[in-house]
């Protein structure tokens, strides 16, 4: 049996965690919690134990799993969540956060041998969702939800349900219609080559023949595949807006009719050719622009984040309720590390709640009874009661999405550099048209339509088109593989233009676990026996540290043990009195001189010394101090002001850091540095920071990892790539400036082209070579500059 | 030269049958999740066998 042993650690066989403990084994087998145990005890019980042969470690870490799933009994909210549900059988989907290995896919998928009613499971690896079809009779939903929690992957439920969206959004036809494109593309290009090399005398009727069959395959290819850019070029025609639609709207029509009056009038072979190539690149263009991270949502907001029930206390009878149906005067009861979904007043139990997600305070704080809690903290600790004062739509956190930020329109936010060219190029182009048609009238009124035409036949502006595209898509994959995850394409433009970088504080430029220990004083071996005996009973994130810090101990045996929540412990062990603790608590006085958080300890009334916990920031901080003064950098935090000294150092400025802002103050002051002419990126990483993140012009969440919460934004950042931003900064500027040389190639093409139409004399085999040379000159430019660009920036 | 009309029609005819042929697949949704099926067909079917030994 393969035993995983690093430099003194026992790792976790289920999640390959370092155990603290070894209070945990079985079958010869160390595990870090009761969680990941029990896990192996379900799969050993099953014969599935061939997870582990897969994967070392395939597991996601149980610590603090305490899952209710009561809930799932309420008719409403089965109806929500079931894809699909007749008499015998019900299909359902889950988003599955913890889906990462084949161990994962292979178990998932066996899940019917624990439970036989599952007909099937079907993961889709990408998406982090499976699919399970039971039977009615033998499973309930709840059932299926818990054997899923009994094995390790607890699904992901909640308000804002991400597969449903998934499956409501509208589903488009792009692939069809590109399907369609190629193949009448392929076929015209066949039909076409004899009137290239030339037909002899006696082939002549074939040449109508074949005409007639390039207007056949024109016609699907022009009212299917070429739909989209009618419709839109008319949208925008009757919003008053010129976009690229419309010179391309206006290509494909022309090319249709003129190709049809050709063959019909026998007086040429048409654009056939031109007009499916055409459509065809265009449509590819749109294809590769689209690019969908699944297993991401940029659109989460504080539905996401809170349960879809909550446990409410009706004449002594605890039972589930749906969140939309909680109201006012309503008794709620929230456990260890539950959220709380509405503002309101404590009425039982000792409250220590966490805001770090709402406010940015990294420690939790303790509320007495009567006083109202916020929504939004998480509970830690003993179940509390609480009354609600105000739905969950009015409460003091979702009112921030009431602003008008929200409600804004996403679509003009950002202007690409094509949408701006487009318009001009438009103008442009109908004047040379008219010209050339005006020009030619009085003398030649056949030369002037066909020169009209043909101007706007080899001007229609498919290398334009494509140039954004394909440079944006490229640059995306190299974004992609720098764990920055950008919505669309767009985004790239408006990275290069910020000039403000605006930075919040708790879990973006530090994470919570990025405080380093360090003991001032000396402990003998005794002394750290009894620190982590001590502190191992202790669920406090510093206590944790400590026994971290401290190693693997021998427990030893506690007499007494009493945690004063937010102060610290006080415990006996044999002959032994500690107190380990805030300043305040263990030596009676407030030492403020001391800047970093301390716990101080004392045995036997002896000061034994105490930890120092110093924060460190993210090692990509000092990459982005020195972007000063090419870009303006503030600090807008939700917490405290105690690391004042030590950020002084990244931000120069005093006025530069803003300490103590509410969720409200931070969309304010994006709102005044926009006003006053500024390009603001924000980058945050909490609800209390949603309101920012969406109104800044770039609101990037920072994350440690990318399925965990993330409030809605137009990229995600990993946190292992902050370093980089500066790297991407100049990198979407390169892309910008590689869309501007391709423009210029682009018309290039098309002035060339033009010399020929405006005289009316474009031979269809000239505008059937110039179309596709012009993409492929395009296509080819962009991808290998932009792959160039990333490497002299050291991100491909 | 005639037999030209019947060798495109059949040509087409053949070409029509792919195209149906991938408008059925996209819509039963084989296309859907390309990734999955390359990992399932690496992992066995008999769940009943131990962990390896040591490697």
């Amino acid at each position: 049996m393969k035993e995983s042993v690093i430099a003194g650690q026992t790792l976790c066989y289920h999640c390959g965690n370092e155990c603290l403990e070894d209070a945990h084994l079985f079958e010869e087998k160390t595990f870090c919690c009761t969680g990941c145990k029990s896990v192996y005890q379900v799969l050993n019980a099953n014969n599935l134990c061939n997870y582990y042969s897969y994967n070392d470690h395939p597991g996601a870490n149980r610590a603090s799993t305490d899952a209710r799933f009561d809930y799932l009994d309420d008719p409403e909210i089965i109806r929500d969540l079931i894809g699909y549900s007749d008499e015998k059988i019900s299909i359902v989907t889950f988003y599955i956060p913890e889906i990462h290995c084949s161990s994962c896919i292979w178990l998932l998928e066996q899940l019917n041998k624990i439970n036989p009613a599952i007909h099937y499971s079907r993961v889709d690896f990408l998406k982090k969702q499976v699919t399970i079809r039971y039977s009615n009779t033998g499973a309930s939903l709840k059932q299926v939800v818990e054997l899923l929690h009994r094995v390790g992957y607890e699904p992901l439920i909640s308000l804002q349900d991400v597969i449903k969206k998934q499956d409501g959004s509208e589903k488009d036809y792009l692939v069809q219609t590109i399907a369609v494109a190629g193949f009448c593309f392929g076929n015209v290009m066949l039909l076409s080559f004899p009137e290239y090399f030339g037909l002899s005398g006696l082939e002549q009727s074939l040449k109508h023949f074949f005409g007639l069959l390039n207007i056949l395959f024109s016609l699907p290819v022009v009212f299917y595949s070429g739909r989209g850019y009618f419709t839109s070029a008319w949208h925008n025609l009757r919003n008053k807006v010129l976009n690229i639609d419309f010179p391309l709207a206006l290509g494909i029509a022309v090319l249709f009719v003129r190709t049809i009056t050709e063959v019909y009038t026998r007086t040429g072979a048409g654009f056939a050719d031109t007009l499916c190539g055409l459509v065809f690149f265009l449509l590819v263009g749109k294809f590769v622009q689209k690019k969908t991270y699944h297993h991401i949502s940029f659109e989460r907001d504080y539905r996401s984040f809170f349960p879809v029930a909550v446990q409410v206390i009706e004449n002594n009878i605890e039972k589930p309720l749906p969140l939309s149906q909680l109201q006012t005067g309503h008794r709620i009861l929230i456990r260890h590390n539950e959220i709380i979904p509405a503002d309101a007043i404590l009425l039982k139990g000792n409250a220590l709640i966490d805001f770090s997600f709402v406010t940015g305070e990294a420690a939790p704080v303790s509320k007495t009874l009567g006083e109202i809690i916020y929504a939004g903290g998480r509970q830690t600790g003993q179940a509390i009661e609480m009354e609600v004062i105000k739905a969950v739509s009015q409460s003091y956190l979702t009112q921030l999405w009431n602003n008008e930020a929200f409600n804004r329109k996403d679509d003009n936010r950002i202007q690409t550099f094509s949408q701006t060219i487009s318009k001009y190029f438009t103008i442009v182009l109908l004047v040379i048209a008219f010209a050339a048609l005006f020009f030619w009238l009085p003398t030649d009124y056949k030369r002037g339509i066909a020169a009209f035409t043909a101007v706007l036949i080899v001007a229609c502006p498919c290398a334009l088109a494509l140039s954004t595209p394909f440079t944006m898509s490229a640059a995306l994959s190299i974004f992609d593989r720098n764990f920055f995850y950008l919505k669309n394409t767009a985004v790239v433009e408006q990275l290069a233009r910020i000039s403000t970088i605006v930075l919040d504080k708790t879990g973006t430029i530090t994470t919570g676990e990025s405080k380093s220990v360090n003991m001032v004083g000396q402990l003998n071996s005794l002394q750290k026996q009894l620190i982590f005996s001590a502190c191992i009973n202790s669920g406090h994130p510093l206590s944790r540290m400590i026994c971290k810090y401290l190693g693997n101990q021998q427990k030893l045996h506690i007499n007494n043990y009493f945690e004063i929540p937010g102060q610290g412990i006080i415990a006996t062990l044999g002959e032994f009195h500690l107190r380990i603790g805030s300043s305040k608590m263990v030596l009676g006085i407030d030492n403020h001189a001391v800047q970093s958080t301390g716990v101080h300890v004392l045995i036997n009334d002896a000061y034994i010394g105490y930890f120092e916990f110093i924060h460190q920031y993210r090692q990509g901080l000092t990459d982005i101090a020195a972007l000063n003064p090419q870009y303006k950098l503030f600090l807008l935090s939700g917490d405290q002001d105690n690391e004042r000294f030590e950020l002084i150092n990244f931000f120069k400025r005093q006025d530069a850091m803003l300490f103590n802002q509410s969720p409200q103050q931070k969309l304010d002051f994006i709102n005044n540095l926009q006003s006053s002419g500024n390009k603001v990126m924000m980058i945050g990483d909490g609800l209390n920071d949603a309101g920012a993140l969406k109104q800044s012009d770039l609101g990037i969440a920072l994350t440690d990892n990318v399925n965990n919460f993330s409030p809605g934004s137009d990229a995600i950042l990993d946190g292992r790539s902050l370093s980089k931003l500066p790297a991407f900064l100049c990198f979407s500027k390169d892309t910008v400036r590689i869309i501007h040389i391709s423009f210029l190639i682009s018309l290039t093409y098309n002035v060339v082209g033009l010399s020929y139409a405006v005289t009316g004399n474009l031979s269809p085999l000239i505008a059937a070579i110039l179309m596709p040379l012009s993409t492929a000159t395009i296509i080819s430019f962009t991808s290998i500059a932009t792959h160039l660009a990333a490497k002299k920036r050291k991100l491909s | 030269m005639s037999i030209i009309y019947f060798l495109i029609g059949c040509s087409i005819l053949m070409a029509l049958v792919f195209l149906g042929a991938f408008f059925w697949a996209q819509g039963n949704g084989q296309n859907d999740d390309l990734y999955t099926p390359s990992v399932r067909i690496l992992l066995d079917d008999e769940t009943d066998i131990r962990p390896k030994p040591e490697k």
